[in-house]
């Protein structure tokens, strides 16, 4: 789950980070009132979307046909920059790198209080899998492409590792500090943020925190001037807070009905409809319709505890997709039972009606059973037994591969 | 032979008196698994009647490994409750049998939990964690065998290929594709999907190529991370049997979470392609198309001269 850079400041702010002033708005009448509120003659006025590149993109309008602005995030100086950055971001789609061509629209903006920065430089925290341990990266290149930077120069990205039983030790704290070239106020202010942070990430169960930059003013303190955070979603059950936070507006129609049946869904650009059980058999099933000459529409995975009922629901997602002109099932059974998933097939089929060819591969539990099903219903379905046969089968019958 | 487990291999269920273990238990009692007991907080003294036998329930996993013998438990038990559970089992191997190996099917526990778990267990050497969030093991034999896990095992047999996979289905196409070209396994390893987990890649290869059965290995990775970059480094030099490599998610766009929650391209990392890349430049013969594994995998065999044509 991703939060917003105004709610990840908050975190920021309540675990002892420091952030510049900040307030976070959904007018443009609002977005004047913080101007006046913050008392600051420069501010940040800044797109809140869960993508990054916001800076460098661009804002079209809410049919991305005109160009509105330049840049996601703007600096104003005075009441009437706040006026027209705020007018241009919100209700507006901002496309960045990030976001794909469609863009997200911006409905949550954030006005900040400038600060006089005397260097930028990078932070993030992330979960290094092959260590398993929580990773600390810093670079004195800040307010860049990170990636650009490891490519370019690696020497300049200093990292160090939580160990998961002791903690971050104090030793470690100031050696980041010095990497970065730190001294006087601005080295131990460092240190306590590092502290901070580490804290936060552990303790709200965080899966990444990014600060990109993160500045050390004139006068010596270090100030998040970005925030992004993500959070491990595995661990939503301790952390009942995270629903307060949850913007639904970041997510499809689709994912959001996906997630309340318990089924993972991710929207792709293609025209075959999948359903598979199991993360990998669905991205190797996407691999085989697209080695076959097709293009997968999305990646559907109903897990491992899926009922009748919810591969129903499932089914019907696929079905009310207006783009298909092909569904694929891939089932192998295990704790799910093929003639199971025949059943709920039928069933969506009967309710929504299936208009495109559809292809059905099942292996293992009660295959037999679910495939004789199928074959004796009135639905115009073909059964295959193999995953080549499958793939070949659905491009075939949508009328061949499409480059 | 087989690798981790065996045959005769004596093993408990924690979490047995939950839906899910009791139902499992009958399925790996079925197949031939020789399930001597079960660990539910709580309800020590109470039995669960299985296929054939009743088996106790104990309250600890110490009281369980000191009644039973077991050498081997598997963890049924709800995603909050599993970090603990696979503690509790790490150290009561560590300290009664000196080692042990803990194989945990739950999913949906906390990544740090499992940073957490991982380290604890680091410092108590001979013990052996397979997942979270996986399938399990499986080791096929002369009319049963050993499956301590959630995989279906009439589709295995007995035979002399080693299985190693991040993912659950998958493993199972992968057995099938085998089984399709008249191939059985040694022993199929599920080491999970999950960013942080036991068991990696290296030490499955490691164990494959001490084991004498064994003739050639398919490994199944995926998108996110660099495990399967990790792995072939380690093979190029040290695995000498035939491995065959797929990784799944060559369509997957990047910053897309795959269901898994490992299996993700950030960064412009942990791409398959780069993955196939390494797997190629460490001497891998590469399955790029997932309906292929088995017929690559006979290619192989034929040409190390293991098979005729």
């Amino acid at each position: 789950m991703n939060i917003h850079e105004y709610q990840a400041k908050s975190l920021f702010r309540e675990a002892g980070v420091a952030v510049q002033e900040g307030v976070h708005c959904t007018t443009v009448e609002q977005a004047l009132a913080a101007y006046d509120s913050l008392g600051s003659r420069t501010v940040a006025v800044k797109s809140q979307i869960h993508a990054g590149g916001r800076g460098k993109g661009n804002l079209y309008c809410p049919d991305l046909g005109d160009l509105v602005m330049e840049g996601g995030v703007k600096v104003a100086s005075s009441r009437e920059d706040v006026e027209e950055y705020a007018s241009n971001i919100l209700g507006h789609k901002l496309v960045t790198k990030q976001t794909g061509p469609s863009g997200k629209l911006v409905s949550n903006l954030y006005v900040e209080a400038g600060c006089a920065i005397s260097h930028e430089y990078y932070l993030a925290l992330l979960i290094d899998r092959e260590k398993a341990s929580i990773l600390i990266m810093v670079s004195t290149e800040g307010g860049v492409d990170i990636e650009e930077v490891a490519e370019t120069s690696p020497e300049a990205i200093h990292k160090a590792w939580v160990d998961p039983l002791d903690g971050l030790q104090d030793e470690q704290k100031s050696t980041l500090a010095n990497s970065l070239g730190l001294s006087g106020p601005a080295h131990a202010s460092f240190v306590e943020m590092i502290g901070s942070l580490a804290s936060l990430f552990v303790d709200r169960d965080c899966s990444m925190i990014e600060i990109n930059p993160l500045v050390r003013t004139e006068d010596g303190t270090m100030v998040a001037l970005d925030a992004k955070i993500s959070f491990d979603d595995n661990a939503s059950f301790r952390h009942p807070w995270r629903t307060d936070l949850h913007d639904l507006s970041e997510e499809s129609d689709i994912e959001i009905r996906a997630h309340e049946h318990g089924l993972s869904y991710v929207d792709l650009e293609g025209n075959i409809g999948c359903l598979v059980n199991g993360a990998g058999l669905a991205m190797a099933t996407m691999d085989v319709i697209k080695l076959y000459g097709g293009e997968p529409a999305n990646f559907l995975d109903i897990g491992g505890g899926a009922d009748r009922e919810s591969i129903t629901a499932a089914f019907g997602i696929i079905l009310e997709d207006p783009r298909l002109d092909g569904i694929l099932v891939n089932v192998f059974g295990g704790i799910i039972r093929c003639d199971m998933v025949a059943r709920s097939i039928i069933e969506a089929s009967n309710e929504i009606g299936l208009n495109v060819p559809l292809v059905v591969r099942f292996s293992g539990t009660n295959h037999s059973e679910g495939k004789q099903i199928l074959d004796d219903c009135d639905l115009d379905v073909v059964t295959v037994s193999t995953l080549s046969e499958a793939g070949a089968a659905i491009v075939k019958l949508i009328g061949g591969a499409s480059q | 032979m087989s690798i981790w487990i065996h045959e005769n291999s004596k093993v408990l269920v924690q979490g047995i008196t939950g839906s899910q273990g009791t139902f499992h238990a009958i399925r790996m009692i079925e197949y031939g698994t020789d399930i001597v007991g079960g660990v539910t907080p709580g309800k020590g003294g109470q039995s669960v009647d299985l296929p054939g036998r009743s088996v106790p329930v104990y309250d600890t996993m110490s009281e369980a490994i000191s009644e039973t013998g077991a050498e081997a438990s598997v963890i049924y038990v709800p995603a909050r409750f599993a970090a603990s559970a696979i503690t509790e089992a790490a150290d009561a191997f560590h300290e009664l049998n000196g080692g042990g190996l803990v194989i945990c099917i739950s999913e949906g526990i906390p990544t740090l939990d499992m940073v957490r778990v991982v380290a604890h267990i680091d410092q108590r050497p001979g013990v052996r964690l397979i997942g979270p969030n996986c399938p399990g093991i499986i080791s096929p034999g002369e009319g049963g065998g050993c499956k301590v896990g959630i995989m279906p095992g009439y589709i295995h047999a007995k035979g002399r290929i080693g299985i190693i996979s991040r993912s659950g289905t998958l493993t199972y196409e992968a057995v099938a594709q085998t089984m399709g070209v008249g191939e059985g396994q040694t022993t199929c390893i599920g080491i999970g999907g999950d960013p942080v987990t036991g068991t990696g890649f290296i030490d499955c290869l490691a164990a494959f190529e001490q084991d004498s059965e064994t003739e050639a290995v398919v490994m199944i990775g995926e998108i996110g991370g660099t495990a399967e970059e990790d792995a072939a480094l380690w093979a190029a030099d040290n695995f000498s049997k035939p491995l065959i490599g797929f990784v799944a998610g060559a369509t997957a766009p990047p910053g897309k979470r795959m269901g898994h929650a490992g299996a993700i391209i950030s960064g412009g990392k942990g791409t398959a392609e780069e993955k196939f890349a390494a797997f190629e430049a460490a001497g891998i013969h590469i399955a790029r198309d997932p309906s292929k594994i088995g017929e690559v995998l006979l290619g192989v065999l034929v040409e190390a001269g293991l098979r005729e044509s």
